[in-house]
């Protein structure tokens, strides 16, 4: 596995896809994985904006369709957790944390983006024990009991609207006093009895670390400054995501929100190393403009390994 | 899907299966994702820590009283038992190095 043509990391849509054109492409891509393999797709129930599936298709399944049909044409998946990447020498390094080494003509990055965290310490702590950035996963343990749901985009409000077929109350905390959601999103959910919403708030703690478990939340309310205590069970975090680059600080250009920045379909500014995927896209964010641009990753992949010309339209021109 | 080196946890043969030796508890549903994810890690740990330590898996959704008692509010959750005793909790995904190593600890 030392010398490859092609190493993909990631292996959400963007990372599958880009593995499947590239194996189509026969440049025998070796995929590496981490501990959130399959992305944030992992993580949902029903996706139904997934084009070719009328009836809808549930994210693990789908996830776990891609895998296969990447590995028929001879993508070779290897789970890793990567310590090091080296992009200043050619062939670029991959170091895992068992020590091996792995070195590579061309690198797509998709590794994707994370849930982010309140960062106030007590939701941490907390993690597993009511506090959670995955409501599908641990909605059902939470029947009959109030929580709270942080955020006040799509994602919040979908699972807020989930998290009622378990809860008794669900109550929204938002920091501003109007919605980032889509007006579809946004009806829904003030049609739902079951979700009461706390405006121009932040969640100030999550108690009570001391128990271990949550017993309740102390809300901020960002223009008078007050204070209050809500007692519930759970708290679900739905603030968005941070892209997981941390491997690439200081050899890849980043913007200020840590992506990865690209230009000219998916090259970065080092040649030879792609990204695709949420890594590198904060606008859109769909399982399907993930694979399309892990598709433009590879075909770019496969054109810097072949030494043809980056652009097609160049490419006429030399032909012509 | 689980290999025979997995054992199955229930309501009923959790106090019984758990109280002597080393016993690690994989917390899963159907309905997890990251929880098929973490599968194939528990077979293997199944596998390699056979005849020395227990390794199985627990249905959330077939066995509430459990998680309930053990104040389980997220999936995947590992538990590892000595002798009857929690010794160890682990929240979410993890890598089978580290649960090894846990595993290892305990049984020294």
């Amino acid at each position: 596995m030392a010398d490859q043509e092609v190493v993909i990391i990631g292996s959400g849509p963007a990372g599958l896809t880009a593995a499947l054109y590239a194996a189509r492409a026969n440049l025998k891509p070796l995929l590496i994985e981490g501990l959130d393999a399959g992305g944030q797709l992992m993580l949902t129930t029903m996706v139904d904006n997934w084009p070719g599936f009328r009836d809808g298709i549930m994210g693990p399944d789908l996830m776990a369709e891609m895998r296969a049909q990447a590995e028929r044409f001879g993508t070779e998946v290897l789970a890793g957790n990567i310590t090091k990447v080296d992009l200043a020498q050619r062939p670029f390094t991959i170091e895992l944390r068992d020590g091996t080494r792995i070195t590579t003509k061309a690198l797509v990055i998709a590794t994707g983006a994370s849930a982010r965290w309140l960062e106030i310490g007590s939701d941490r702590k907390l993690s597993g024990h009511g506090v959670s950035t995955c409501a599908t996963c641990d909605g059902y343990f939470f029947k009959g009991k109030p929580i709270a749901v942080v955020g006040g985009g799509d994602s919040a409000l979908e699972e807020a609207n989930y998290l009622t077929k378990f809860a008794s109350k669900v109550t929204l905390v938002h920091r501003r006093d109007t919605l980032r959601a889509s007006k579809i999103m946004q009806d829904k959910t003030f049609a739902n009895a079951k979700i009461e919403f706390i405006w121009d708030s932040e969640i100030a703690e999550v108690k009570d670390v001391e128990k271990g478990e949550v017993t309740g939340i102390v809300v901020r309310n960002l223009k008078t400054g007050d204070l209050r205590d809500l007692s519930l069970d759970g708290v679900f975090i739905a603030i968005g995501h941070t892209p997981n680059t941390s491997l690439f600080e200081g050899q890849l250009n980043l913007d200020s929100n840590g992506y990865i920045v690209t230009t000219d379909g998916t090259r970065t500014n080092v040649p030879g190393v792609f990204a695709a995927g949420d890594v590198q896209d904060h606008v859109y964010r769909q399982a399907v403009t993930a694979a399309g641009s892990g598709c433009m990753a590879a075909i770019d992949a496969e054109r810097y390994v072949e030494g043809l010309p980056q652009d097609l339209n160049e490419a006429a021109h030399t032909v012509a | 899907m689980a290999s025979d080196k997995v054992q199955t946890f229930t309501d009923g043969n959790f106090d019984q299966d758990t109280k002597s030796g080393v016993v690690l508890v994989d917390f899963w549903a159907e309905w997890c994702g990251p929880c098929r994810r973490l599968a194939p890690t528990v077979e293997a740990l199944a596998g390699e820590f056979d005849g020395r330590a227990t390794v199985g898996k627990l249905n959330v959704d077939e066995n509430p009283t459990v998680p309930s008692r053990f104040m389980i509010r997220g999936i995947p959750t590992l538990l590892l038992f000595k002798n009857g005793e929690l010794a160890e909790t682990l929240v979410g995904l993890a890598e089978k190095e580290d649960i090894a190593r846990l595993i290892e600890k305990h049984l020294a």
